[in-house]
């Protein structure tokens, strides 16, 4: 069977797989950048213990393969009842674990980026605010995140772009992603080849228009930056 | 409110160290309402550090800061509400960057004192008419020019009704064309009698507008008289040698 005709025959379950990716690849990122936030707030604590506990988690899920992570949530949160259901062909049993995983994995990095970005704002920004009598939390939400946030938000989405090519890892457990559902039209036609030719094209296609959509966010903040 | 005979700052054995290094040695001023103190040393005097120190953007490792008579280092003293009162203005202007001139000026009063948006921005346009920059009032700081920048950080400091105005190295980062302009605005502000306490390489401005000139060096103040007194009568040699340098740099 060549690639013409594995598509004719098989294009459900290289949307069915496509559109799993895309669903996890969005729940990572959102959820991946709330832990985020919150572990960059931690980061840049004065607190030490809340501090130490920041760098920890960032050293580890940066330090550790993916797939190690992935594994050690899954077997780990056994013990909580996942519902045993299937929600647009993916079931959740297995897939919420995964989407954690990913998230904490995925909070690591956003929280590298945040806090860098808020670093990279001169600190005189915040002694002249200190100055006229802010306290540190206005300092913050009205003088240093405004100028942070031009810093932050491209990188977000580069982090974003590089989400999709790495949720292909949630196919060892068993998630009918794109990689998974690959699997299925390989086994079923024997030629391997062309399904990783689609697949890898359709990979391609989600990462330009994801890298489009940054792309086009950057323009807008540029134009509003003065 | 003021302490005992209008003092408005005082600091008793103030210190400051950075890890090992000890940056000021204990420092005992006296600050009255409508002084105009003017400090002067050579670099890394620790001139910097010791105005720093009297609105806490650095934390001073020993000693006391009495400011209006309240302990400002005490775990009881409020020290957003202490700062108000104390305006500053940097050698880099730190103009915040995303906010256009108007806003720039107004963010204080509305943010820390709840002030009316209409009433502050009808502040900010006359004083920003007083130094002659009304025209800016929507424009970026990125627009402006250095000594531009220099007069609306003046003028942010003002909006908060400070009762006194602290000064570091205001026209160090500034071309000499546009030393000018601000030196100016510093003038008119000492006429009217404001408190102000200014770190300044600018001699003739500490000889013509100061009313007190304090020599800092290595963490101290080694000489501390009227303009007349240091410039033409120094004591210390440390403030001779000093001053010999800086009026016959030619
Ligand atoms: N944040 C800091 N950390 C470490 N050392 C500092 C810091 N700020 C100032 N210093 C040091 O303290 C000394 C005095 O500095 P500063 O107060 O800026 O002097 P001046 O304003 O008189 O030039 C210098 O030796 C400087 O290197
Ligand atoms: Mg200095």
């Amino acid at each position: 069977m060549g690639i013409w005709e594995i598509l004719a025959q098989y294009y459900q379950y290289f949307l069915r797989g496509t559109r799993t990716t895309i669903l996890i690849s969005l729940i990572t990122v959102f959820f991946g950048f709330l832990l985020g936030c919150v572990i960059a707030l931690l980061r840049l604590s004065k607190n030490r213990l809340l501090n130490g506990f920041a760098g920890l988690y960032i050293t580890v899920l940066r330090g550790t393969p993916l797939l190690v992570q992935l594994y050690i949530v899954y077997y780990q949160l056994d013990f909580i009842p996942f519902p045993k259901m299937t929600v647009l062909d993916v079931a959740l049993d297995r897939a919420l674990p995964c989407a954690i995983a990913l998230s904490m994995n995925s909070a690591a990095y956003i929280a590298e980026i945040i806090r860098a970005g808020i670093q990279a704002v001169d600190i005189g920004q915040s002694e002249a605010a200190r100055s006229v009598g802010m306290t540190g939390a206005q300092t913050m939400l009205h003088i240093v995140m405004p100028q942070a946030i031009k810093n932050i938000l491209p990188a977000i989405g580069n982090e974003f772009v590089t989400m999709i090519k790495e949720t292909s890892i949630i196919q060892y457990l068993g998630v009918s992603d794109l990689m998974y559902n690959n699997g299925i039209v390989v086994s079923a036609t024997y030629n391997p080849l062309p399904c990783y030719y689609i697949s890898a094209i359709i990979y391609l296609i989600l990462n330009l228009v994801a890298g489009k959509g940054v792309n086009i966010f950057e323009r807008r903040l540029k134009r509003s930056d003065r | 409110m003021t302490g005992e005979n209008g003092v408005l700052i005082e600091t008793k054995g103030l210190k400051k160290s950075f890890g090992e290094l000890e940056v000021l040695k204990g420092i005992d001023v006296q600050i009255k309402k409508g002084e105009v103190v003017v400090i002067i040393g050579p670099s890394g005097s620790g001139k910097s550090t010791f105005l720093r120190c009297l609105n806490r953007l650095e934390e001073p490792s020993g000693g006391q800061i009495i400011f209006e008579g309240e302990d400002i280092c005490s775990s009881s003293a409020n020290i957003n509400l202490l700062r108000q009162k104390m305006g500053m203005v940097f050698q880099q202007f730190n103009l915040f960057n995303h906010l256009n001139i108007l806003e720039n000026i107004t963010i204080g009063p509305r943010l820390v004192k709840k002030a009316d948006e209409k009433i502050s921005a009808e502040n900010a346009m006359k004083l920003l008419d007083r130094v002659g920059l009304a025209d800016k009032a929507q424009e970026y700081p990125s627009r402006l020019s250095g000594g531009q920048k220099q007069r609306i950080a003046i003028v942010r400091a003002l909006a908060m009704e400070p009762d006194v105005m602290l000064f570091d190295e205001p026209t160090s980062a500034l071309d000499p064309e546009m030393v000018g302009e601000v030196l100016g605005v510093m003038k008119d502000l000492a006429e009217e009698g404001r408190t102000m306490v200014v770190v300044t390489h600018e001699m003739g401005f500490a000889q013509k507008v100061g009313t007190r000139v304090l020599f800092m060096d290595e963490g101290q103040i080694l000489e501390d008289g009227t303009p007349d007194q240091i410039f033409n009568h120094p004591q210390n040699p440390r403030t001779k040698d000093f001053l010999s340098k800086v009026l016959n740099c030619i």
